[in-house]
């Protein structure tokens, strides 16, 4: 059961839902930048929401698959084919054995997942299978695929085997089923992300302060799965602070002294010295996880009661996806 | 001890932030440890994990299982009773450290900029004894307090594209351990063979944040022994 890489596309990485419990040793969170799309993605090959996938950035790999498998693509939206067509996204796809899926250059959105029946089974380094680039560990051979790698995957759940057994076209099947455009309709193109005040909001100076919510930051091309960089306004403090490193976390926006925001993303460092000025709500996330460099964004400041309104129900309609999903075996 | 003000905040949807002081100094890190070791010991309800920092400890929690007002009042209970004590009992640990020549390529430039003989800054920097205040930056890297002033010497100009694994550097009053082949500015003055970052054991890091440590000046025929012992 594997997958030979024929070409590794811009990035591709073996990511989970990243390395939780070791950041107080400085150890890197990582996993899918675009949670969300990762873990529907393994719903639709009836995974574990955690397993490990492909996070495939900007342009798509070339894969060749040596079984047949079934396989899920979610998240931005890469153009892939197989054959001449072109795969569909949000669904379950029977692949024959000796199938090559291709990308072919950029499309929408900069991060597409692709979801393995089985999962793509790699060691589990500190409880996670996420690749940190930085550190040199986890995923394949703690690096980006390349071409001539061969990825082992795991073996399909009973709910997957069934649903292989009941699609057969050639080269490819998809279920006559989907997840629903309204599940995924928030991702948009230069979004306006919301956000809840940081602990250094306050030591902005008052133009700053008003800048920051009303006018718009350019995403810099020196933006990766650290973080964004963003120019715009520059967004400067009262007085110099010399703040003291604290922890930092996925959606966090530090300001350096040079007033040009950073938005701290999934490979973020552990702690950081620069104040904060906002942090992206967890629901949108996987919107900013999306954005390509050359967008624009805007951010819109939202209580913290609202925050976690939209991440409990953003949680709950993947609950109740989930349970259609594994439904879906029984009928 | 007199115990220290706190403040508890929200940082993002998901996180609080305990401040526990707002200077690096052994007392404020006392009440880190006492936090932390709490944590450890009796993990909170819905509690991800924890991150403690100089003077303050970061909780990641979930938020299908608890709410940042549960979180918050327990851990203000727990603060109302807490005492540093706790933290007396750090571990000691000794860093084996080969100095100067191509361990540590900036000893010379340390040395004449203190207008002092290489040796003596080696003496100085294994001398004194350090403070672990806070593991970031990289998987394993150690913040140290106590670098002696006498040998505090500015970053370089040029930062390194590639500082070895191992590599003692100093930074301003700073003095740390590159734990993973990184770029950086430091001052590099020798390099220990011990691993720093041992992604495959648990704790995966050699330090933690309350050790006390003491580096233990180590030949290059020593420094060569330890590399073949460590793998």
């Amino acid at each position: 059961m594997s997958i030979t890489v024929l070409t590794p596309g811009f990035l591709t990485t073996v990511q989970d839902l990243g390395r939780i419990g070791a950041q107080r040793y400085g150890v890197t969170v990582g996993g899918a930048m675009d949670p969300f799309s990762l873990r529907v993605a393994n719903l639709l090959v009836g995974n574990e929401e955690g397993d490990a996938g492909l996070e495939m950035t900007f342009t798509g790999p070339a894969l060749r698959f040596h079984q047949d498998v079934l396989i899920a693509i979610t998240g931005g939206d890469l153009p892939l084919h197989m054959d001449g067509r072109l795969l569909p996204r949000w669904r379950s796809v029977l692949v024959k054995a000796g199938g090559i899926l291709r990308g072919s250059g950029m499309g929408k959105g900069s991060r597409a997942y692709l979801a393995v029946a089985g999962g793509i089974s790699v060691p589990s380094v500190l409880g996670s299978k996420s690749t940190d680039l930085k550190a040199g560990i986890g995923g394949y051979q703690g690096r980006p695929l390349q071409e001539g790698d061969v990825l082992e995957i795991g073996k399909p759940s009973p709910w997957a085997e069934s649903l292989m057994g009941s699609l057969h076209d050639f080269p490819f099947a998809a279920a006559h089923w989907q997840v629903s455009p309204k599940m995924f309709s928030f991702y948009r193109e230069n979004p306006t992300l919301r956000v809840i005040r940081g602990g250094h909001f306050h030591l902005f100076d008052r133009a700053s302060r008003q800048k920051f919510f009303r006018e718009e930051f350019l995403v810099t091309p020196q933006s990766d799965r650290m973080g964004y960089r963003l120019t715009g306004p520059k967004v400067n403090m009262e007085k110099p602070y010399e703040m003291i490193s604290e922890a930092v976390t996925v959606g966090t926006i530090q300001v350096p002294p040079d007033g040009n925001p950073i938005l701290l993303m999934a490979d973020r460092q552990t702690t950081g010295g620069y104040p904060k000025i906002a942090h992206v709500i967890t629901a949108d996330l996987p919107v900013v996880a999306q954005v390509k460099p050359g967008e624009r964004i805007r951010f819109q400041e939202v209580s913290l009661e609202e925050a976690w309104t939209e991440y409990r129900l953003r949680e709950r309609a993947l609950k109740q996806l989930a349970e259609g999903i594994r439904a879906k075996g029984n009928g | 001890m007199e115990r220290s003000s706190y403040k508890i905040s929200p940082m993002g949807d998901r996180a609080v932030l305990v401040q526990l002081g707002d200077r690096i100094q052994p007392e404020t890190h006392g009440w880190v440890r006492a936090l932390s070791i709490y944590l450890d010991q009796h993990p909170l309800p819905g509690m991800v994990e924890y991150i403690p920092a100089f003077t303050s400890v970061a909780l990641i929690y979930d938020l299908m299982k608890t709410t940042y007002l549960e979180v918050k009042s327990r851990l203000e209970e727990i603060l109302a009773s807490l005492s540093p004590s706790a933290a007396a009992t750090a571990r000691q640990v000794v860093i084996p450290v080969c100095y100067g020549g191509e361990w540590g390529p900036d000893l010379e430039f340390v040395a004449r900029y203190h207008h002092m003989a290489p040796e003596e800054v080696i003496t100085i920097h294994s001398e004194g004894e350090y403070r672990v205040y806070m593991i970031g930056f990289a998987p394993g890297f150690p913040y140290l307090g106590g670098l002696p002033e006498r040998i505090a010497t500015p970053r370089r100009a040029t930062p390194r594209m590639k500082i070895p694994a191992g590599s003692v550097g100093i930074a301003g009053t700073q003095t740390g351990i590159y734990p993973i082949d990184s770029p950086g500015g430091w001052q590099i003055i020798g390099r220990t063979p011990l691993h720093l970052f041992r992604p495959h054991r648990n704790p995966p890091s050699l330090l933690q944040s309350g050790d006390r440590i003491r580096f233990q000046p180590i030949s290059p025929d020593e420094y060569a022994a330890w590399v073949e012992e460590e793998g």
